[in-house]
């Protein structure tokens, strides 16, 4: 008989190998399924995984698009890992995200064509402000009414697409965008533009934010009462309770922080890789940072790592899509994958597996 | 404006048609939750569920095999989560959510022969007399099967959570788990089993999609309905009478929404489709503002994972 | 500056042998959709139009696609690539798209980019669209004369110009054989949802509608006529497989003369940017055999419709028409010009309810 043993504590060797050999398996599983479909699998895996980073004829565009693509990714998943630590279970980051890009791209289309140094601070501001807001009324519902979270912030997901649609066709519709949905388009409003900040190298002020987050989380939780905080209401909430931790602070702190986060990168992304509000400007990044957070092991460095390699696959799927002719279901299906061996390799983290019989206690 | 010309027979009649596959999905999450899983991947499992029920009914001809081969599949799917989160003791949150995104995927490539084929036709009920009655005839005795069938599977899973041994089994699993394991249940299984009741009811929810009420097969055919499940859950507070509440209200405005649309009413339609959340969340904070209520229906150990030893 | 150079010294070096094999390397023509080709609707009927350039064109050209790209950042990075990796011409098949194309386009000027339904253009950058409300304006004027409910139900998408025009052109030629004949629409904010299509397509027939006509992309809504016993018109693809009975006929967006035209005209090194907005005539905008159900004398009035519009003998938008709020729009034989319809944001005169906003 298997069975599971929990370790005293987390094995650092198998949290280094554990994602190594996820991809590995995914690797075969994916290549077993691309075979399937008639194509070649090593041809597949080569250009999902090595093509965006070292192909000659546009690794060189590709390798700088995956800070784009991973910037969000990494900044949400930040926020969300503080929260995740302590138990505090914020899954509506899409709504806060949409909510940070509105709030963001009104003060700069409430300024538009002002062209002030101010204008792209307070776009800045008020995205984060907008997305803490709206991580804001899980988190009081929680400590005054002790509503459950999870699913308030959740609903408040398709509470913020909503209002998105009606924004898009109303209050923030471009007057000169012929009738259409959307708002006019900040790429072309310098004031307000979150460009390039070196050209050629993706580097916006998102994917900025992003390091700075995670360098922020990294000495937050190792260096900071509050991560010791954080961490001690995760793993004891009632030895955290006597060593003097409010759980009510601690919640809206990790909700406001992750709403913030969350608000920030719909701003980052609003203002600059996407444009403008649009009726489906979300695609899903607060959803996915959730499980970039996870496959990070809710480290800092981690999420680093998996949303790059997220951002890979994307990307990589994408070529594989033009290049292969592999149809983009088949590279969400073999995204599933590679999270579902993710996912599952944690258990050798955290347990040993012992083969035999029971033991006597 | 013609409001008139809404008739209320009518209405109700639809929005039971249209409440249906999100009735199903969220009767069969609701067994979920109560054993204390939470599973965010329902609109994987229903858009799986929904072509592998359109691919058995074309396939045999038979849509009642289909609905059998929807319910299979998305039980199949589910199973994934069901060794991922119980063996191996990995995040559930996480793991619903790449559950939903490798039940599209699968569910497209599985699907990509079955673009523009029209499945075989499911006949609605027609009883001499019954069905004829005025206002009744049309609200109870005129539908398809499978709105029996969710209606029953709600008094199923009403009587089994409130009377039966096995449902009493199973909310201990889902309160504390813990102490069920103590008392010597077999938590894991249990789970697996909820998990997998789950993943059928969401397959057939599916499957009603794609065999009755749209009918056909198209990729990402569900359209975020897996989700509205989740949200009526919580809505019913983890009560199987009013998920059937909860399906008619969230169907219900819908239609309503469409109906008086047609009749030419001016409708923010924005404000309106956000009004079921924003109804929820306040039906949330008010069963659990009430501290002795929200004890005994939210599951304690929701979410938690299980692990005999810890 | 050192690329540029070094290209330069190959092309010199490699001289008319660099020529040859350019003839002999396929064109590459790429194409970027906003849904999955199986969405049995928009970006379906696109890749039915990609098939077409294989087809008529074999092995002298070599085409890819990537399905279901968001609008916005991801749709630049899609069309980046494709440019870097040796396309002559991508199709950017989505409305959204349209500041990303304009924005990869700038910086690949010997990349020719194609963008459907858009305004801006550029020097490498033609966009093109397709008179649908020429086919709806024949639509309209079959359900006037088939009515019997004299209601006829629309389901609509966005309030956007596109679906306005559309509604305007239906009911107009509706309006003109039965002055008694109703619109009841219904916006359902999205292009592809067949649950809500369908419970839209089931709120107007039990309101009494007899016809329905859709503008979005899924055929649930055929598929509840057929079930019902109602009459309805297909939308972007021949629908006929789910409304046997019911489909009176289906506006079907066919791209695939354009789009080998346009093909063509690369090879050619003919191609310039332009401003394509066709209709019937060159054949992008096309019918689904008209159903038996269509009495002869309305189908022979449907397709004299389609005859003169072919020749420019008619133009669906020709006054007199007042708009909604009684206000002239066209006086007696004026003709609607382009901008306008481009633009279009009002209803005319008859129609009941205000375009959402």
């Amino acid at each position: 008989m298997i069975r599971l043993e929990k370790r005293p504590e987390p094995s650092r060797h198998w949290a280094y190998a554990t994602p190594v050999l996820a991809v590995i398996a995914t690797m075969i599983a994916g290549g077993a399924m691309f075979a399937a479909l008639g194509n070649d699998p090593l041809v597949a895996i080569r250009t999902i995984f090595w093509d965006p980073l070292f192909n000659e004829q546009f690794a060189a565009f590709s390798r700088p698009q995956l800070l784009v693509k991973a910037g969000p990714l990494i900044l949400i998943a930040i926020g969300l890992s503080l929260g995740f630590r302590a138990g505090i279970w914020n899954i509506g980051a899409e709504g806060q995200y949409i909510v940070g890009a509105l709030s963001g791209a009104g003060v700069a289309l409430a300024f538009y064509p002002l062209e002030a140094w101010f204008v792209f601070p307070l776009m800045v501001l008020g995205g984060a402000l907008g997305g803490w807001a709206w991580a804001m009324i899980p988190g009081i519902l929680r400590t005054q009414f002790n509503t459950n979270e999870i699913l308030v912030s959740l609903l408040l997901v398709y509470v913020a697409e909503q209002l998105m649609a009606s924004m898009a066709l109303g209050l923030m519709r471009s007057p000169d965008g012929g009738g259409f949905p959307g708002s006019r388009n900040l790429g072309d409003y310098p004031a307000a533009y979150n460009d390039e900040l070196i050209a050629g190298t993706g580097m916006h002020w998102g994917v900025v934010a992003a390091f700075i987050a995670v360098i922020f989380a990294y000495i937050l939780l190792n260096r900071h009462i509050m991560g010791f905080n954080i961490r001690l209401t995760g793993q004891a909430p009632r030895a955290a309770r006597f060593s003097g931790v409010k759980p009510k602070m601690l919640i809206l702190f990790c909700l406001g922080v992750s709403g913030a986060l969350a608000g920030l990168a719909g701003l980052f992304e609003v203002a600059g890789p996407a444009g403008q509000v649009t009726i489906d400007f979300n695609v899903g990044y607060g959803f996915t940072a959730i499980i970039v957070a996870f496959l990070g092991r809710l480290h800092p460095v981690g999420i680093l790592l998996a949303g790059l390699l997220m951002a890979l696959t994307y990307i990589g799927g994408e070529l594989a899509q033009f290049m292969l002719g592999l149809p983009a279901a088949a590279i969400q299906a073999f995204q599933g994958m590679l999270l579902f061996f993710l996912l599952a390799g944690d258990v050798l983290t955290n347990y040993r597996i012992r083969v035999g019989r029971t033991e006597v206690a | 404006m013609d409001l008139a010309s809404i008739d209320p027979v009518l209405l109700i009649a639809a929005l039971m048609v249209a409440a249906t596959p999100i009735l199903l999905a969220a009767i069969g999450e609701l067994v979920v939750e109560k054993a204390g899983v939470l599973n965010l991947g329902v609109e994987g499992m229903m858009i799986t569920g929904a072509i592998c029920g359109f691919a058995v009914a074309v396939e045999t001809g038979n849509p009642a095999l289909g609905f059998l081969g929807g319910a299979a599949g998305g039980a199949a799917l589910s199973l994934i989560f069901g060794i991922l989160t119980q063996f191996l003791l990995s995040n559930q949150v996480a793991t619903g959510l790449a559950l939903t995104l490798f039940g599209l995927g699968i569910s497209a490539l599985i699907g990509q022969s079955y673009i523009g084929v029209k499945p075989p036709s499911t006949t609605d009920l027609d009883l001499p007399i019954l069905s004829d009655l005025p206002v009744i005839g049309p609200i109870l005795f005129q539908h398809d099967a499978m709105v029996y069938v969710s209606i029953g599977l709600v008094i199923f899973v009403w009587y089994l959570l409130k009377s039966t041994r096995v449902g009493l089994v199973l909310r201990a699993v889902g309160e504390n788990h813990d102490a069920a394991h103590a008392l010597g249940y077999k938590v894991v299984r249990i789970r697996l089993a909820a998990i997998a009741f789950g993943g059928g009811c969401a397959g057939l929810g599916g499957a009603y999609l794609s065999l009755v009420r749209v009918p056909q097969w198209t990729e990402g055919m569900t359209a975020g309905a897996g989700w509205i499940a989740l949200a009526i859950v919580v809505f019913a507070s983890w009560k199987a009478g009013r998920v059937l509440l909860g399906a008619y209200l969230f169907g219900g405005i819908t239609v309503l929404q469409l109906n008086l649309q047609a009749a030419g009413m001016e409708i923010p339609v924005e404000y309106l489709s956000m009004s079921p959340y924003l109804i929820t969340i306040l039906v949330l904070v008010i069963m659990s503002a009430d501290k002795s209520r929200a004890a005994l229906n939210a599951p304690a150990s929701l979410g938690r994972a299980f692990h005999a030893s810890s | 500056m050192k690329l540029t150079s070094l290209v330069a010294g190959a092309a010199l070096a490699l001289g008319l042998a660099s020529m040859a094999t350019a003839q002999d390397d396929p064109l590459k023509v790429g194409f970027v959709y906003v849904g999955p080709v199986g969405d049995y609707g928009w970006s379906y009927e696109h890749n039915e139009g990609r098939l077409a350039v294989e087809e008529a064109f074999g092995d002298r050209v070599e085409t890819t696609f990537v399905e279901s790209v968001p609008e916005g950042a991801d749709a630049e990075r899609v069309m980046t690539q494709m440019a870097l990796s040796g396309h002559d011409l991508i199709f950017t098949t989505s409305f959204g798209y349209m500041d990303s194309t304009i924005a990869v386009a700038e910086k690949f000027p010997d990349v020719k980019f194609e963008h459907a339904t858009g305004y801006k253009r550029s020097d490498n950058v033609s966009t093109y669209s397709a008179r649908f409300y020429e086919g709806r304006a024949v639509i309209g004027h079959i359900a006037g004369k088939m009515t019997e409910s004299n209601v006829v139900g629309y389901i609509a998408s966005f309030p956007i110009p596109e679906v306005i025009r559309g509604i305007n052109s239906a009911y107009l030629h509706a309006k003109k054989v039965n002055p008694d004949v109703e619109f009841r629409i219904v916006w359902v904010y999205t292009w592809f949802d067949p649950a809500k299509e369908a419970d839209a397509a089931q709120a107007l027939i039990d309101q009494g509608a007899d016809i329905l006509m859709q503008h979005t992309d899924s055929t649930a809504p055929m598929t509840i006529a057929e079930e019902t016993g109602i009459l309805a018109f297909g939308q972007a693809s021949d629908m006929i497989n789910f409304g046997p009975t019911s489909q009176l006929t289906s506006i079907i967006d066919n791209w695939a003369p354009y789009y080998v035209a346009r093909t063509q005209a690369v090879m050619d090194g003919t191609w310039e940017s332009t401003d394509t907005w066709d209709g019937i005539e060159p054949g992008m905008v096309a019918f689904a055999a008209m159903s038996d159900k269509i009495p002869a004398d309305v189908r022979a009035e449907a397709e004299q419709m389609i005859e003169d519009i072919k020749s420019g003998a008619y133009h669906p938008f020709t006054g007199p028409i007042n708009k909604q709020d009684g206000s002239v729009w066209l006086a007696e034989g004026e003709v609607a010009d382009d901008g306008t319809l481009a633009g279009m944001n009002f209803y005319i005169e008859g129609l009941t309810g205000e375009i959402p906003n």
